[in-house]
């Protein structure tokens, strides 16, 4: 039996060992645990996670070597040439070492396994059950703690259930890089705990409450709602950005009861982050139950055949003068749906995903480089790079799962981590990151600067170095020139290009044509080849699809169309969401399909409920170009796909698209493939000239923030990061500003009072978050990131 | 908020002694339980923010030391060993008497703030016992009676040496000798006592030495 | 066996702690013959007097030298172990107090074998006494030029830093007191990698004890076959041994490796009066418990293992008749289990549920199958635990349930301080108790 990890393993890294009296050889170096696994021998474990260091703390897995005269850990003994392992299975001596562990795990651990969150699921009680003893001999009296105690007003700590394992307090030191999860005390008093001035804030704090191998941890959303036997499990994809992980959720009786990560070696590994884990009763809250129509000027429930026949009727009325607004929350089927909705049965490429801050440059970028492109820069390839870049880009806060990867990466495969960057934030010193400050809207100058010949910036250094990953943000759509700048630079550097934009569906919609002038499979609308090939499939002549490229921008499309369809769009990730709000409630058509109520919604003309991702079947692409298909986990309210809805009106309409299943939807795109033919060439947009004077504004959205689906879950933003100005010493103190104290940020449009923290940011530079409690720079300020703003001690006046 | 910018100077002494900063975590917790009569949560965070570590980091290291206190010690902390050794000699009953003279348990202070009671492990002076020590200071071969004694003067303010080192100062002191060490006073009392030197005392009766290096030794040794 | 007072042989002057004092007794000429040597024969010499750890394991101490990879570019560290924590260990203490510039002397020639740029003497933080003494020392040496920048023009620097501890038995385990040196929980690391390879700041360190850095001023003064010319072939050199208990002059007594507990009680002064050798620990609390029929096997590393036992750290502590044996091991595992460090499960679990036991017989209310179950709880932490901590802990108990069963089975009715009345143990009279009514 030969086990090997990879094929190119050569022979000379491999040895011979024996286990349990089988001939097995595997690669040097192995742990002698993962060995078993391997083999299908299960050594019980309790601190032993295959991601985080070896500590060997609490002794379960002894086994015996041969010559060596104690038992040994086998998480943390890695085979040698010739060694001869015996397993509880044929080695009385392992056998009697884990039992007498097993006991001493057991004498202090309470017997209240019937309320407690982990039974049914425990591996301590498992253990208990396969091999402990009926009776217990202990006759003291057991530990006991004041519980549970909250370290978080997400997680919950019954301390009288630890182990002392201290996979949490390793995970978060190791893997999420935020020590506020310690082993505090000593010998049987040892317990897991936080400062008390500090709660276990993190925002990958819910892995924790998943690999403690019993229930001293559990989340306040979770605790005493269910038991595992009660749960259908399905594998699912998070919904809430563009990291792609596989979750597992977890349905009792039809109501989504926690969401958990799931593995997946080659995106989210074990993890994921807390707004993925806890942010999911939105599903339940606010939801439209039933198609809309306006009569009156009120909305009213209706059936579906007298709201698909108002909608149909409303969309063929304005034939050829209508617009398509699709937000980032869709799946790749339904942006697919859209796009080819939009060209056969509306005649119009005036289709646009991005609701939010968008350019034509970056339209063109997006075209030239990412839409349609196959698979990479991967995760693996983070992992390989000698150097990433980030520009515009904060992992923590906008892909937490690319944060993770570039941690370990960082401090585990020498990968250095630069981030061109207004301030050097906390994610980037977890990465052990070089930062190049920036003050915002400098970004395009800053690449352009090192993309030139002879350039001497170190990061554009770093760039020409083989395996050198360039990483671009959603937000440098904002920035004038900057996509064009990353293109140069990548191009010049021969580093890889990577965009990462924020939501779950950006990338899908890309790739499905969800954007005016592209065709699915990133096919440029106007070339005839690509033409043919999307006709062909969809049934109709090439000349039947629109000529010239749509209009860009939902303002744009939204002012010039006499009918909008508008779906998943949220006019508040939009800078330009009040004239967009202002154009649909104009003398226009406006047909939303939508999950729950909202601005939009409220002023359309006809509403048409849609599932949430939880209630269908679909696929997100993430950053990477993956593909990430999940299934459906709950009835919920409504099955009904905006593919479906489409098919429905595309039907009303007298034209077809297809049935807007799933499954066929899915054939289709794998039909179309990437497109390998030429593409638009990249944008070419010359760096802004450096403004003078003024304060800038920089700014991005933190993870947990008043984001929609957020909502409702007060334990989750109990774990937010505060909302507060960031600037650095030096700015502050030309201002007469002080740390900790308010200040009041302001424009021409609006003012915001927030305390102030004084931190690494760049010179004449103020960070607020962009959307948190209390600070909505779209809303409150009127502004941009890169904005002038006026920052004076005090609240307001 | 407590200012502690009169440590600071101190606090950066102690970090630049070390080849790595977060070393400096004891000692610095040390100092700050001397300014402070305990280990206190603004002495942590003072720690954290000069170390650039979490708070919850320092409270691990500090709750994981018996010598870092979480409540005010008050003036004097007085320990008695009660290990195997100490005791069965006496130290159980010298811990009983100060107990019952200062009304205070095991980790437990006066009401006055005077005295703070514990009962403490092998002070490595087995040779002395009963053990007792002021403001971790020795005090060896204690009796109930000397025992309360000690505990007497040192209330009414008289001045107690220790049996093996100096002037009994207070805890805030001694705690500031652990962040300093070199303290000043390595040259008072009588460190080296009759104990320490009985094996010497006995060999110059019975003229007993240890045999002086041959010629041939030396010899070998500057070949090497 | 006579005594041979080396280490002690200058403690009787009063100025001996300070640098002149010390340097009146040929200190620090050890120094500048080692600055003259090359460092690899520093280390060969300490091989060849087959020096061994004095802080109880009694590994090899040139071996544990040679083991430092040389030329590899890396900062080298050398930790003094000075966390005498161990009960019945006292004797690095006096060591400290009486002659801290042998200790630095030793350190500074040892930095020196071993290419050392930095040593950390770490004593436990409840001894003030001796952290001051050893500041001192060390404030001295550096301004005398014996430490520093290009020591006597020798090209070589060292600066030695004094760290006090704060409360944790644990941390003389050298790898829990490595973490705890670099601001971590004293907790004990895992091994391999062995600190001679990563050891503080994950660079080659070594970790001796006290008594074994004080030793090598005399194995350079005086060289190896003066240095074997004490002790046996396994066990050379001389020992600072500590005898405490229900002796008459309880004290330091440095001898040969080799000399027997009889003598040694002899020198002493032999037991108080009326008084005989009950049980008797050679060194510290884990090692297991002889009785008077030992008292004739020489104090070495291997006669002491023949005989069921270990030197540990050579402090034996002795116990007369008024003694309850049951007494003495559960405060024992009440140190134990205070001690614990809490990292693995049979040391932290084990050392709690076996105190809860022992004090039921203590109290007379003992069980007699939890005779068995002691031994088996013993065997469940013996060889499991992560470190020595727990096996110590697992030591007491079943040495002395073998040789004094019948005491713990009159445990099982009546309390132990009936049976022996705790007055006659101590070292003062009834009077000392009745005027201050403690009793």
């Amino acid at each position: 039996m030969t086990i090997a990890s990879g094929s190119e393993q050569t022979q000379t890294d491999l040895v011979d060992v024996v286990v349990d009296d089988i001939n097995v050889r595997v690669p040097k170096g192995t742990l002698v645990i993962r060995v078993a696994e391997q083999m299908g021998v299960e050594i019980p474990r309790f601190c032993d996670h295959p991601l985080l260091d070896p500590v060997a703390a609490c002794r379960m897995c002894l086994i015996e070597i041969d010559g060596v005269p104690k038992p040994q850990p086998a998480c943390a003994i890695t085979v040698a040439d010739g060694m001869k392992i015996r397993t509880q299975r044929t080695s009385p001596v392992a056998e009697k070492a884990q039992s007498g562990v097993m006991e001493f795990l057991l004498l202090n651990h309470p017997l209240d396994c019937p309320i407690c969150d982990k039974g049914g699921e425990c591996p301590l009680q498992n253990q208990a059950m396969s091999s402990g003893r009926g009776e217990t001999r202990f006759e003291g009296k057991k530990r006991t703690f004041e519980k549970p105690i909250a370290i978080s007003s997400q997680i919950l700590l019954d301390r009288e259930r630890c182990v002392s394992c201290a996979r949490c307090t390793r995970f978060a030191d190791q893997i999420a890089g935020d020590p506020m999860l310690e082993l505090l005390e000593r010998g049987a008093q040892q317990q897991v705990g936080v400062a008390d001035d500090a709660p276990f804030n993190s925002y990958f704090s819910g892995n924790t409450i998943q690999i403690c191998p019993v229930g001293a941890l559990t989340s306040t959303l979770y605790r005493f709602r269910s038991r595992p036997f009660d749960l259908v499990s399905t594998p699912t994809t998070c919904e809430h950005c563009a990291s792609g992980c596989s979750l597992r959720t977890d349905v009792r009786r039809g109501e989504v009861t926690r969401r958990l990560a799931w593995d997946d070696p080659e995106v989210n590994e074990e993890w994921n982050c807390d707004k993925g884990r806890f942010a999911f009763r939105y599903i339940r809250q606010d939801r439209i139950e039933s198609p809309l129509v306006r009569e009156d000027g009120r909305l009213r429930p209706a059936s579906w055949p007298e709201a698909l026949d108002i909608a149909a009727r409303g969309l063929a009325a304005a034939q050829g003068r209508v617009g398509v607004l699709t937000g980032g929350r869709l799946t790749a089927e339904d942006a697919y749906s859209y796009a080819k909705f939009a060209r056969v049965a509306l005649r119009t490429d005036d289709i646009d995903f991005r609701a939010r801050m968008a350019s034509d440059e970056e339209a063109q970028f997006l075209a030239a480089l990412v839409a349609g492109q196959p698979l990479g820069p991967t995760y693996a390839d983070l992992d390989a790079a000698s150097n990433v870049v980030l520009v515009g880009f904060e992992p923590e806060d906008e892909s937490p799962i690319v944060l993770l990867r570039l941690r370990r990466a960082a401090l585990k495969a020498n990968t250095r981590v630069w981030s061109i960057s207004a301030s050097l934030t906390g994610g980037l010193a977890k990465m052990q990151g070089t930062w190049v400050p920036c003050q915002p809207g400098a970004e395009a100058q800053v690449m352009d600067d090192a993309q030139k010949d002879g350039s001497d910036d170190a990061f554009g250094a770093a760039l020409r170095t083989p395996g050198a990953v360039l990483l671009v943000g959603e937000r440098l759509a904002g920035i004038p020139g900057a996509l064009s700048a990353a293109a140069a630079l990548a191009r010049n550097t021969g580093a890889r290009l990577g965009w990462v934009p924020r939501r779950a569906g950006e990338r899908g919609a890309l790739d499905a044509g969800a954007l005016s002038g592209l065709l699915p499979g990133g096919r440029p609308l106007t070339d005839p080849a690509a033409r043919r090939e999307v006709s062909d499939l969809w049934g109709v002549q090439a000349d039947e699809l629109p000529r010239y490229a749509g209009r860009r921008g939902s303002v744009p499309i939204a002012q010039s169309a006499d009918a909008v369809i508008v779906a998943g769009v949220d006019p508040v990730d939009d800078p330009q969401g009040e004239q967009l709000m202002a154009a649909l409630a104009g003398d226009r058509f406006v047909l939303s399909l939508e999950t729950h109520h909202g601005p939009i919604s409220e002023l359309a003309d006809v509403v048409l409920p849609v599932a949430v991702d939880a209630e269908r079947a679909g696929t997100y692409v993430d950053w990477e170009g993956r593909s990430r298909s999940f299934g459906t986990a709950i009835s919920g309210v409504t099955t009904v796909t905006d593919s479906r809805v489409l098919a429905m009106l595309a039907d009303a309409m007298d034209e077809s698209i297809g049935r807007g299943d799933v499954m066929e939807l899915r054939a289709e795109l794998a039909t179309l493939g990437h497109w390998t033919g030429d593409r638009m060439s990249a944008p070419d947009v010359r760096p802004a000239p450096p403004a003078a004077g003024g304060l800038r504004l920089a700014s991005w959205r933190l993870l947990l923030d008043l984001g929609r689906m957020q909502q409702g879950e007060p334990h989750l933003a109990g774990t937010a990061r505060p909302t507060e100005a960031v600037m650095s010493a030096a700015t502050a103190a030309s201002r007469g500003l002080t740390e900790g104290s308010l200040v009041t940020v302001s424009t021409p449009d609006g003012s915001l009072t927030l305390p102030l923290r004084l931190d690494e940011v760049a010179h004449d530079t103020v960070w607020l978050p962009m959307h948190s409690p209390g600070c909505s720079i779209v809303q409150d300020l009127g502004a941009v990131p890169g904005d002038v703003v006026e920052v004076v001690p005090g609240g307001p006046r | 908020m407590t200012n502690f910018d009169h440590l600071a100077e101190q606090m950066d002494q102690i970090v630049a002694r070390y080849p790595k900063s977060r070393s400096a975590v004891m000692p610095l917790l040390h100092l700050l339980q001397s300014d402070q009569g305990a280990v206190t949560m603004e002495g942590i965070s003072v720690i954290a923010d000069r170390l650039e570590l979490t708070t919850a980091e320092v409270t691990a290291v500090a709750s994981f030391y018996t010598m870092y206190k979480r409540r005010d010690v008050g003036r004097h902390h007085i320990g008695v060993c009660t290990n195997t050794l100490c005791a069965v000699l006496g130290g159980d009953a010298v811990y009983d008497a100060i107990a019952q003279r200062l009304s205070a348990g095991h980790n437990e202070s006066t009401a006055d703030g005077q005295f703070h009671l514990e009962r403490i492990e092998c002070q490595a002076a087995c040779t002395h016992a009963p053990v007792m020590t002021v403001d971790w200071e020795f005090m060896d071969n204690q009796t109930p009676s000397s025992a309360v004694e000690v505990i007497d003067a040192l209330a009414r303010g008289d001045r107690v040496e220790s049996t093996r080192g100096p002037v009994i100062r207070d805890f805030a002191a001694t705690e500031h000798t652990m962040a300093f060490p070199d303290d000043g006073l390595a040259g008072e009392g009588t460190p080296v006592d009759a104990i320490m030197l009985a094996g010497l005392t006995v060999a110059g009766e019975l003229n007993m030495t240890a045999p002086k290096p041959s010629s041939s030794a030396q010899s070998k040794e500057d070949h090497s | 066996m006579t005594l041979t007072p080396v280490i002690t042989e200058f403690w009787d002057r009063p100025d001996l702690y300070t640098l002149a004092g010390y340097e009146r007794t040929g200190g620090y000429r050890a120094l500048r013959t080692a600055l003259a040597m090359d460092p690899d024969a520093i280390i060969s010499q300490v091989k060849d007097t087959g020096l061994r750890g004095r802080g109880g394991a009694g590994f090899p101490t040139g071996l544990k030298w040679s083991f430092v990879p040389q030329g590899d570019d890396k900062p080298h560290y050398l930790v003094v172990n000075a966390d005498e924590s161990e009960p019945g260990a006292c004797k690095d203490v006096p060591i400290m107090i009486a002659n801290p510039h042998a200790l630095v002397e030793g350190v500074i020639i040892s930095s020196f074998a071993i290419r050392a740029s930095h040593a950390v003497i770490y004593i436990r933080g409840e001894v003030p006494e001796a952290i001051r003494r050893v500041a001192l020392a060390v404030s001295e040496a550096e301004a005398a030029g014996h430490l520093g920048h290009n020591i006597h023009g020798s090209g070589f620097d060292l600066k030695v830093i004094v760290h006090s501890g704060a409360g944790a038995y644990i941390c003389g385990e050298e790898t829990a007191l490595l973490d705890s040196l670099e601001g971590y929980r004293g907790q004990p690391r895992l091994k391999p990698p062995f600190p001679a390879v990563a050891g503080l700041y994950s660079a080659p360190t070594v970790v001796n004890n006290v008594e074994t850095i004080t030793n090598i001023p005399w194995i350079i003064n005086n060289g190896v076959e003066w240095f074997r010319q004490f002790g046996t072939e396994k066990s050379p050199g001389f020992k600072v041994f500590a005898v405490s208990g229900h002796v008459r002059r309880p004290g330091i007594y440095e001898a040969p490796l080799g000399i027997t507990m009889r003598e040694l009680l002899d020198y002493a002064g032999g037991m108080r009066d009326g008084s005989e050798v009950k049980f008797w620990v050679p060194g510290g609390s884990s090692v297991p418990m002889l009785t008077a029929d030992h008292l004739d096997v020489p104090l070495t590393y291997e006669a002491m293992v023949e005989a069921g036992t270990m030197l540990g750290t050579g402090t034996p502590m002795v116990f007369d008749q008024t003694v309850s044996v049951v007494k003495a091991v559960t405060r024992w595992l009440e140190f134990y289990k205070h001690e614990s460090c809490g990292k693995c499960t049979p040391c932290r679990e084990g050392t709690f549920w076996i105190t809860g036991v022992l004090k039921q017989f203590e109290n007379g209310e003992g069980n007699d199958p939890d005779l068995d179950l002691l031994n088996e709880l013993c065997e469940q932490i013996m060889g499991r635990s992560f470190c020595a901590l727990g096996d110590a802990a697992a030591t007491p108990y079943p040495a002395a349930v073998k040789l004094f069963r019948d005491e713990f089975i009159t445990a099982t009715h009546t309390p132990v301080d009936q049976t022996f009345d705790p007055a006659r143990s101590f070292v003062f009279s009834e009077t000392a108790l009745s005027e201050v009514g403690a009793r």
